[in-house]
């Protein structure tokens, strides 16, 4: 059997979290009553115009910045024809052959780039609901701002699929412009495919899987059809180049049949909207707006701060933990502190990774580095660090209501000496096996060392205090 | 100099109280009582809310406010100009039951000035035709001869100023649809820049074409009419409103205004249209202008350029009439998609058919770059022609159509023929100019002859000023009243 590769591209549409949609002043908020976001624009009565709001291409530009992407100086708007009841103008205000950003890439953990052929704004259309045997309209999604960011066939296994979302899906996240939920819809991408055998360089014949609303449909779907597609060539049979659809039940793709394939769009400019111009000073200010990106912070992490990579995935992962970290770690000695704090503890409490990444949590950085300052000095340790923290996280309030003057002091040599001879003599056959020579035994008798003192207890001096005592 | 204007005339008389509003209002609703039945230029009535409004424009005069210059006129809009609450049908039966819920930019603007909306006006179904009789109401007719035809797409607005059953009225152009009804029932038609009045509401045909201008009896009034409606407005993006007023421009001299005079329009034109041009520019050389000859060649493709484009963009703006949301809905219809295609097969006629079809053959992959795309670079190189021309000239002079008013039902026999008559008013439309139609005398019948002047973008003044001159010194032998309506 011939070894046989994967060659994918994605297009992925992105809703765009604007508070007004493309074309007009309605609401973009998901949800609501159906048709109650929606005005004589977005439901294309007669003599309506649309009115592009600059807020979307400022955030395509944004999207087209964060991957690497040229920013048309000039571009435009076309239409897309095409009859479907929940598109109520029977076009679809896209952009042809004029795209705002193109040329762009993202760069996989293997070090490969995908590249991006170009990112093009677009209105989405409404949604057709089936109830009662009857089927419904609602345009409260017509005119919602759409980009569409294709790759180019650079995507060689189901992984770097996966990968290429994700970080396309993290850095839309980072940058603001989406909150990228495909369950919700706001991010959906639809997944050419093809085989072809290895070590070849002419590409097969594609197909194209819609509307993948889920990491796990696309990496099934695209399982599905890469072995569909192989055994219809190790059977001699041809691939026809055809869209599909994913059906989750029988966890196949099937062709769609009909008129999607034969679909001409009649594209033609939008004379209703004038031309595009995005001067260099508004793609400058646009840079300078733009946080830095999550690889640019993962580099940082690992490098000037010296964190392992694992976490430095972890940290960057959403701008909200980013920036809580950075804030946290900004000055302290131990980084790696703020790390453990943020990705154990306060991770833990939060179960979802939706609500990781919202990162909601009841303290400030600036609370969790006064903390984090105050291992730095050696006045509190490691395990009342956890403590206090997770009495902080319970009630938000500061370190210092937790940590009393005392605990922060460390113990005075007398009161050490108190607790140790207390504890030895509270446990006479662990004192009798150290002298024996279980070097292990010590431990008990300093943990019970610890406990009595609340963990205030310095455990080096309490050890050779300890030694010196049983020795005696 | 002897003052034609009607509209300054009424809101002297209404500020001076010698006439009330409602009584001039009555006037008219009379007349439209007795000649609409004849003339067909209305389609639908809106007395009531006339008679509103003329009752708040007489309070306002009674307490000796001063009007707006448009306050009180009885007036009327082509029936594809979104009007709130009053239902709009593009004289389709597609749109039959269609009531707005939003105010067209001119109508709100009208609105503020408290014009006297009569009622809405006839018109070629969905701005497409050259007599009104595509309108499923049926045709609007001539007052000059009703045996002919008022014109078209506007024609039911021509029809009811000419048969002074409106002071003036909103029309559209697409392809000469202001002009060409303009020039058949003897009125002057302005067709503004493209941009210089927001189409918002306008229900379009061909949206980089369609431009909403005033029909009316004066150059005067057309010019404070245009004064009025052409205003920047952020709801349409291509609006840019105009850049001087035009009533303040109608007195300059024109001595030494240089009229440009391109040999292919006059191409095929009939002989007595000829001869009525040959007079008038006599008429401006003994005003002092002067008269440049050139050659426009590229004007030959305007027609085919025109209707690939027009058609093109009406194919898409027509596809969201489909029974789902308003108006018309076929009755009987086995599925929703079978209801769509009987829809549209019932609620269109065949002129709007043909050009949804044509239009969508020539935006077709395959056909694109042979017919549409062609189509735009010819649109261009007719840009650059109208350029060159106005770096010789300040307006250009043209007949507006190669004849005078057609006989009833002389479209339907030959639709390229029909094509063929728009010869002289499509390249304005091409170019996005402005363009005035004006009588210019009579032929053997008796039927108006029109003229029409071109200016580069944004210049209304200069064209509406070499209107207003001509119309001055010729006034007592080309415009004639026709014999219908309120005398005034």
């Amino acid at each position: 059997m011939t070894n046989y590769e994967l060659v994918s591209g994605l297009e992925t549409h992105i809703e765009l979290a604007t508070k007004t949609k493309i074309f007009c002043s309605c609401s973009t908020e998901f949800g609501g009553e159906p048709n109650t976001h929606c005005c004589p624009v977005c439901i294309g009565l007669p003599g309506t115009l649309p009115k592009l709001n600059r807020r979307v291409v400022e955030y395509a530009i944004l999207a087209g910045l964060a991957t690497n992407c040229e920013i048309s100086p000039v571009s435009k708007m076309d239409r897309k024809n095409y009859v479907y009841p929940d598109l109520p103008k029977a076009y679809q205000i896209s952009q042809y052959d004029m795209p705002l950003c193109k040329n762009g890439w993202i760069e996989l953990s293997n070090g490969r780039k995908i590249r991006i052929t170009r990112i093009h704004i677009e209105e989405d259309a409404g949604k057709l609901v089936h109830q009662r045997g009857n089927t419904f309209v609602d345009y409260n999604r017509g005119g919602v701002p759409l980009i569409e960011i294709v790759s180019e066939p650079d995507i060689r296994s189901i992984d770097e699929a996966r990968e290429y979302l994700e970080k396309l899906q993290t850095i839309m996240r980072f940058i603001g412009i989406s909150d990228c939920r495909m369950q919700e819809g706001s991010m959906r991408c639809d997944v050419n495919i093809s085989v072809r055998p290895a070590g070849s360089e002419a590409l097969g014949t594609r197909t194209e899987i819609k509307n993948m609303n889920s990491f796990a449909h696309m990496t099934k779907a695209m399982d599905y059809e890469l072995n569909r597609q192989i055994d219809l060539l190790e059977s001699g049979e041809k691939i026809v180049q055809e869209t599909r659809r994913y059906n989750e039940e029988t966890e196949c793709t099937e062709g769609m049949r009909g008129k999607e394939d034969a679909n001409d769009y009649r594209y033609f400019r939008e004379p209703d909207l004038v031309t595009i111009r995005v001067s260099a000073e508004e793609v400058a200010a646009l840079k300078a707006e733009l946080p830095e990106l999550p690889g640019a912070r993962m580099k940082r992490y690992t490098g000037e701060l010296g964190l392992p990579e694992a976490d430095a995935q972890q940290l960057a992962r959403s701008r909200r933990i980013a920036e809580f970290f950075e804030a946290a770690a900004d000055g302290v000695k131990n980084p790696k502190a703020a790390a453990n704090c943020i990705i154990g503890q306060m991770f833990s409490r939060l179960s979802t990774e939706a609500e990781k990444e919202a990162f909601d949590v009841a303290i400030t950085p600036e609370q969790l580095r006064e903390l984090v300052m105050l291992l730095d000095a050696g006045k509190i340790r490691m395990n009342l660090v956890k403590s206090t923290l997770e009495k902080m996280l319970d009630t938000g309030k500061s370190a210092k209501e937790f940590i009393s003057e005392s605990d922060m002091a460390g113990l005075d040599e007398d009161a050490l000496k108190a607790a140790c001879e207390q504890a030895i003599a509270a446990n006479p056959n662990a004192a009798a096996d150290y002298l024996g020579g279980k070097e292990k035994a010590l431990k008990a008798i300093l943990g019970g060392v610890m406990k009595a003192t609340r963990g205030r207890a310095d455990a080096v001096k309490a050890e050779q205090l300890l030694i010196q005592l049983i020795k005696k | 100099m002897k003052e034609y204007g009607k509209i300054k005339k009424l809101s002297g008389l209404l500020s001076s109280r010698q006439m009330s509003c409602e009584e001039l209002t009555r006037m008219y609703l009379d007349a439209m009582e007795s000649e609409n039945e004849t003339l067909n230029a209305y389609v639908s009535y809106t007395a009531d809310l006339a008679l509103e409004t003329a009752r708040r424009v007489d309070a306002k005069a009674a307490k000796g406010e001063a009007l707006l210059p448009l306050e009180g006129i009885p007036m009327t809009l082509k029936d594809n100009i979104s009007t709130k609450g009053m239902e709009t049908t593009c004289c389709s039966k597609i749109l039959k039951g269609y009531v707005p819920i939003y105010d067209a930019t001119v109508w709100q603007i009208l609105q503020k000035q408290n014009a006297v909306l009569l009622g809405k006006t006839n018109m070629d179904e969905f701005a497409m035709g050259s007599s009104s009789e595509t309108s499923c109401f049926g045709g609007a007719l001539n007052p000059h001869d009703i045996s002919r035809v008022a014109g078209g797409s506007s024609g039911g607005v021509a029809s009811a100023v000419g048969g002074n059953l409106a002071v003036y009225g909103l029309g559209s152009d697409t392809g000469g649809s202001i002009r060409q009804p303009a020039s058949f029932c003897g009125l002057v038609g302005l067709k503004p820049t493209y941009g210089a009045v927001s189409r918002y509401g306008l229900i379009a045909y061909a949206s980089s074409f369609d431009q909403i201008g005033p029909i009316a009896s004066s150059v005067e009034d057309a010019a404070l009419v245009y004064d009025a409606i052409s205003v920047y407005d952020e709801k349409d993006s291509t609006s840019r409103g105009k850049t001087e007023p035009a009533s303040a421009a109608l007195q300059n001299d024109i001595r030494g205004m240089k009229i440009g005079v391109a040999k292919e329009y006059f191409e095929g034109i009939r002989g007595d249209v000829n001869d009525a041009l040959q007079q008038v520019i006599r008429v401006y050389e003994s005003l002092g202008a002067e008269i440049v000859r050139f050659g426009m060649p590229s004007l030959k493709y305007s027609l085919p350029v025109y209707y690939i484009l027009a058609c093109a963009e009406a194919s898409s703006n027509l596809g969201r009439y489909d029974g789902i949301r308003y108006g018309f809905q076929a009755e009987h219809y086995s599925d929703p998609n079978d209801m769509v295609c009987r829809t549209r097969s019932e609620g269109f006629g065949d002129e709007v058919k043909r050009r949804i079809l044509l239009g969508t053959y020539v935006l077709s992959a395959g056909y694109y770059d042979a017919y549409y795309k062609k189509a735009q670079n010819l649109r261009g190189e007719i840009v650059n022609a109208f350029q060159g021309a106005f770096e010789q000239c300040d307006v250009m002079l043209a007949p507006t159509v190669p004849m005078t008013a057609f006989p009833r039902n002389f479209t339907a026999k030959d639709p390229v023929e029909t094509y063929q008559t728009d010869i002289c008013t499509v390249p304005v439309n091409i170019a996005g100019l402005p363009a005035v139609s004006v009588p210019c005398g009579f032929d053997e019948a008796g039927l108006p002859i029109g003229m029409q002047l071109i200016g580069a973008r944004f210049c209304e003044a200069k064209i509406l000023n070499a209107a207003y001159q001509y119309e001055a010194a010729t006034r007592e032998t080309t415009f004639r009243a026709a014999e219908t309506g309120v005398r005034l």
